[in-house]
């Protein structure tokens, strides 16, 4: 299978990538790892006109401790994340969640910041880093901005990213010590999960988010208000679909989904990783 | 568009449409059938070959994307008529049934044992999950690369 016929552009800087991308308007798409676009194109479910090639902006591709965060460039790989001595010290549940991205051939290429732009609600990164509290950097042809990752995703495949904006850093609150459970259900090694939950907890506080439960990533905020308001795992587990609108498809009903976010928030929670 | 590829340490340059992909380039371009096509949707990883030394499926992979990189394939393995120590490990270890899979495997063994030298049989499993073998030869493939883990 090869993809529509397009055009090649490769960008050395972020500004270069952003005003190429505005010089050709909606026909033109980002190119980073690939590992989600060039399938897509391959089955010719997206023909863009034009590919911006950002995977050599070197200064993207970083991991640095920035105090109460860690600050990590949008085209690291999911490799780097994996083995970076900084995440697995101050964000050891992204770091394991990067480990669960597809297979190792997948994760020499393919970037943080491609996976979260792309916004599968069905990838690991979105949701791991929406219930680690994180922020993204966009940046546009008029500079930069903050964006939630709570305000992040809008829909399937749909993100609050500008067509002419660029996801160019990710950054994750520390973890200070919380125990973090990474849970992905799925049928064969290296699938996307049929569903998937990020849970850190901190005392009464938590963060929990779910994988594939829906057309965005969802943040299971009844689960966090039943342990801050001391309930117990179990009993907050129950709350785990709450937010979630999870659809059925070939691997899975919507109640075998609704089941298996219960069973696996309440695994993540007990979870004692730290 | 021209790109310029280093494959088994020739140093390539050719014309290719952007759409190439690196897979493609490698079989149909430079003639090296080694690599074989097998899901082409970046799940079986029989098209597994090194970029820079890492291993990735090149179903997945624009030629472009690998203009001015170094690519290995299967074919430049043996170095003066010797296999390589993995060749070797999988003939002895019987790692293969139809072959199909073979220099995927191979590609994806050498690449988990420069991450890992020494990994337990668990650690080999999960590292090859990318890898999928039709003739659900796994236990002798997974033989296979701890005899080589062994013999470095």
């Amino acid at each position: 299978m090869i993809p529509a016929p397009f055009d090649y552009k490769r960008a050395t800087s972020a500004a270069e990538a952003i005003s190429l991308v505005g010089e050709y308007g909606d026909d033109a798409k980002f190119l980073a790892g690939g590992h989600s676009l060039l399938p897509l194109m391959k089955l010719r479910l997206a023909q863009p006109a034009v590919l911006v090639d950002i995977a050599r902006i070197k200064d993207l591709s970083y991991i640095r401790d920035a105090g109460d965060h860690i600050a990590i460039g949008a085209l690291t790989r999911h490799m780097d994340v994996e083995k970076s001595p900084i995440v697995l010290q101050h964000a050891p549940l992204l770091a394991n969640a990067a480990s669960h991205v597809g297979d190792p051939q997948v994760r020499h290429r393919g970037t943080i910041g491609g996976s979260i732009a792309h916004s599968d609600s069905a990838s690991d990164l979105p949701a791991t880093t929406l219930a680690l509290g994180a922020t993204y950097i966009a940046q546009g042809p008029n500079g930069t901005r903050e964006i939630a990752a709570i305000d992040f995703y809008k829909g399937f495949l749909e993100s609050a990213l500008e067509p002419d904006e660029m996801l160019t850093e990710i950054r994750v609150p520390k973890m200070n010590g919380a125990t973090w459970g990474f849970q992905k259900f799925n049928r064969r090694a290296q699938d996307w999960a049929i569903v998937g939950v990020a849970a850190w907890k901190r005392g009464t506080e938590s963060g929990v988010a779910l994988v594939n439960m829906g057309s965005v990533p969802v943040l299971a905020t009844s689960v966090s208000k039943a342990i801050a308001s001391g309930a117990s795992i179990s009993e907050a587990a129950e709350l785990a679909a709450a937010e979630a609108e999870p659809q059925s498809d070939l691997n899975a009903s919507a109640e075998y989904r609704v089941h298996l976010s219960k069973v696996l928030v309440r695994r993540a929670l007990e979870s004692v990783n730290s | 568009m021209k790109v310029s590829i280093t494959v088994n340490g020739t140093a390539y340059e050719n014309d290719v449409e952007p759409r190439t992909l690196l897979v493609q380039y490698i079989r149909e371009t430079l003639g090296l059938t080694g690599t074989n096509i097998g899901c082409d949707t970046s799940s079986c990883g029989a098209c597994s070959l090194h970029v820079d030394g890492e291993s990735v499926k090149s179903c997945t992979m624009l030629a472009a994307q690998a203009d001015g990189c170094s690519v290995t394939t299967i074919e430049g393995l043996a170095q003066g008529g010797e296999m390589h120590p993995m060749q070797k490990a999988f003939m002895e270890n019987h790692g293969l049934q139809c072959g199909y899979c073979t220099p995927g495997m191979v590609m994806a063994s050498i690449s988990l044992l420069k991450e890992n030298p020494n990994p337990t049989e668990e650690e080999v499993r999960i590292g090859l999950e990318g890898n999928l073998c039709r003739c659900t030869g796994y236990h002798n493939i997974v033989k296979s690369v701890l005899a080589a883990a062994k013999a470095q």
